[in-house]
């Protein structure tokens, strides 16, 4: 059995404490960076960014479009304008080459809360499951955009949207959107592993499918080497992602982790001691390919 | 059967069992959101929609809530409703009270907007339709008590055409005018400069939404006058003239003088002196 008090000693022995965390702290830099650049003009008067994760404004001149909110409003009947347009295909572009679920790791302020609530699951021990399918998500994608059209006057689920109205809380003032959120730490908490994440969330879902197709992906590319410890199953949000890459080497897949439930947030690298992971494109080589073309290369070099 | 088969068929039960609980869980939610989303989307008195706001039903499918509107506006009057408020979260909003609309030329919040929550075609900001001023209490307007005041009449971006002044007769000193502000719905804005203004504790002005503010006349109703105006003449049949049964040389006047006698006074059919005609019954006898 693994034991949760050890978890990730064995990466911090082997690489040291930041190559251990390396982008953990590269997500949580993104995440409050993002913030921080929508928070430098009302808090300081610096007019970088402008707006929120739905629609904001660069530099008055780079728009950038939240192409979720847009499509409930385009089914509630928005015609949006130009600049809106463009920010969409811009954001849709990104998420299309970093992965759709990067929304996920790397920019929602929700998630903060939510490791906050799986780090104090692994601390405290407390193991509860929920019959809670992960593909709930899905359907309540499809209810957010049912609704549109089903009630009059819109855009229903950003009335409490808690991704949105945790973003915009914190760069416009937060009423009581602080219940809702912590509303979401106490369920990831006690009721349900990556519950809020992992099971609920359209907002996810719907990156999840703009990313199906996505170009980054996290391969694991030194598989062979896998020691079996567990951990990186333990520490990954969307767990199931995991298994056809890393043990699917007799089968004969691809060593690249398909799955577009994966959020390419990098846990899996950060607390490998192995180095079994690494970022990489989507193509299906397998380690044998890779070390032929390593042996290529250095011969070249030689 | 096959056991590989038996445990094909439990697979497919608990499948479909597990796709209906999901099924019916979210659809609990949904029920749940549409019925808050009905509670939460109406706009109360106090909250007025930026200027060039759709109508609010389809604002609310517009508006994506992202606070460009409140970033660009230059007096920092717009807010966003967060959860508690009574206004939709998330949707912009600003209190004449408090803070009214300034009435940029360049509406700033509408050039923001990147869906046309706020309408593009919105130019002029004397043609925007935030609300509309209502003088909500009579009884404290200090005009009406015959105090001179105008200080909405004189705030007002379009002075006397919006707010114009009525001089009435003051009944109380019998001998001075009152200064009535009346709004005309054909010019206000509701921009809510005149609901700061108002020099009141609690003003005696106040902008509504325009939904809350007029009333609607039923759709069959037709005004005589101005269908008749527009006909060039009478759409019905005049009605036939009343015929007073009374003595030759006398007529009856309508619109006032009441009881005409033509021609000399002798040729009267009724005596100079009132009192033979008041005394007519009794002579007889």
């Amino acid at each position: 059995m693994l034991d949760m008090k050890r978890l990730g000693n064995d990466a911090i022995a082997e690489k040291g404490w930041f190559n251990a965390h390396k982008f953990l702290i590269l997500r949580r830099l993104s995440q409050l960076g993002i913030l921080a650049l929508f928070l430098a003009g009302p808090w300081l008067g610096i007019w970088i960014v402008k707006g929120n994760l739905a629609y904001s404004l660069t530099l008055d001149f780079l728009p950038l479009t939240d192409p979720y909110v847009l499509l409930q409003g385009s089914l509630s009947g928005v015609v949006p304008q130009t600049t809106a347009i463009i920010g969409v295909v811009i954001v849709l572009l990104f998420y299309f080459l970093v992965g759709g679920r990067v929304y996920c790791s790397w920019v929602c302020p929700v998630n903060m809360v939510t490791d906050l609530a799986a780090w104090l699951r692994r601390k405290l021990g407390i193991r509860t499951t929920s019959q809670l399918s992960r593909s709930t998500r899905f359907w309540m994608l499809g209810l957010t955009l049912i609704l549109p059209f089903a009630v009059a006057g819109g855009i229903v689920w950003e009335l409490v949207n808690p991704v949105s109205m945790m973003f915009r809380g914190i760069v416009f003032g937060m009423g009581a959107a602080w219940v809702m959120i912590l509303g979401i730490f106490l369920f990831d908490l006690v009721v349900a592993k990556d519950g809020w994440c992992g099971h609920i969330c359209p907002v996810g879902a719907f990156y999840n499918l703009v990313g199906s197709r996505s170009l980054l992906r996290v391969n694991a590319v030194q598989r062979q080497a896998c020691n079996d410890c567990m951990e990186c199953y333990v520490i990954c949000p969307e767990p199931q992602v995991i298994k056809p890459a890393l043990k699917g080497e007799e089968k004969g897949t691809s060593p690249v982790i398909l799955s577009s439930d994966c959020t390419n947030c990098g846990r899996c690298i950060d607390i490998c001691a192995k180095d079994v992971f690494k970022f990489g494109g989507r193509q299906n080589k397998t380690t044998e390919a890779l070390k032929r073309e390593g042996e290529i290369n250095r011969g070249v070099r030689v | 059967m096959s056991e590989r088969e038996r445990k094909n068929e439990i697979n497919r039960r608990q499948f479909l069992g597990n796709m209906l609980k999901t099924a019916c869980g979210v659809g609990l939610v949904g029920l749940g959101l549409g019925a808050y989303s009905k509670r939460a989307s109406s706009l109360p008195a106090s909250y007025i929609r930026p200027p060039g706001a759709l109508p609010e039903e389809e604002f609310l499918g517009t508006c994506i809530r992202c606070g460009l509107c409140v970033r660009d506006c230059p007096y920092d009057i717009l807010f966003l409703g967060e959860l508690g408020d009574q206004v939709p979260t998330g949707t912009p909003y600003f209190v004449a009270r408090s803070g009214p609309c300034e009435m940029c030329e360049d509406i700033p919040c509408v050039v923001a907007c990147p869906t046309n929550a706020l309408d593009h075609e919105l130019k002029d900001i004397e043609a925007s339709r935030m609300g509309l001023a209502v003088l909500v209490d009579q009884e404290n307007c200090i005009a009406f008590h015959g105090l001179r005041c105008e200080v909405c009449f004189n705030v007002c971006p379009l002075r006397n055409r919006a707010i114009s002044l009525d001089m009435q007769h003051n009944t109380r000193s019998g001998k001075h005018a009152l200064f009535i502000p009346v709004v005309h719905s054909d010019a206000c804005t509701g921009c809510g400069l005149c609901e700061r203004a108002c020099i009141l504790e609690e003003a005696a002005i106040k902008v509504f939404p325009t939904h809350l503010a007029k009333g609607e006349l039923g759709k069959h109703y037709r005004l005589g006058w101005e269908e008749k105006e527009k006909a060039g003449g009478a759409l019905v049949t005049p009605d036939t003239k009343h015929h007073y049964n009374l003595p030759d040389g006398v007529r009856y006047e309508l619109q006032g003088e009441g009881l005409i006698i033509e021609g000399e006074a002798e040729d009267s059919p009724f005596s100079s002196n009132p009192l033979d005609t008041l005394n007519s019954g009794f002579m007889d006898k």
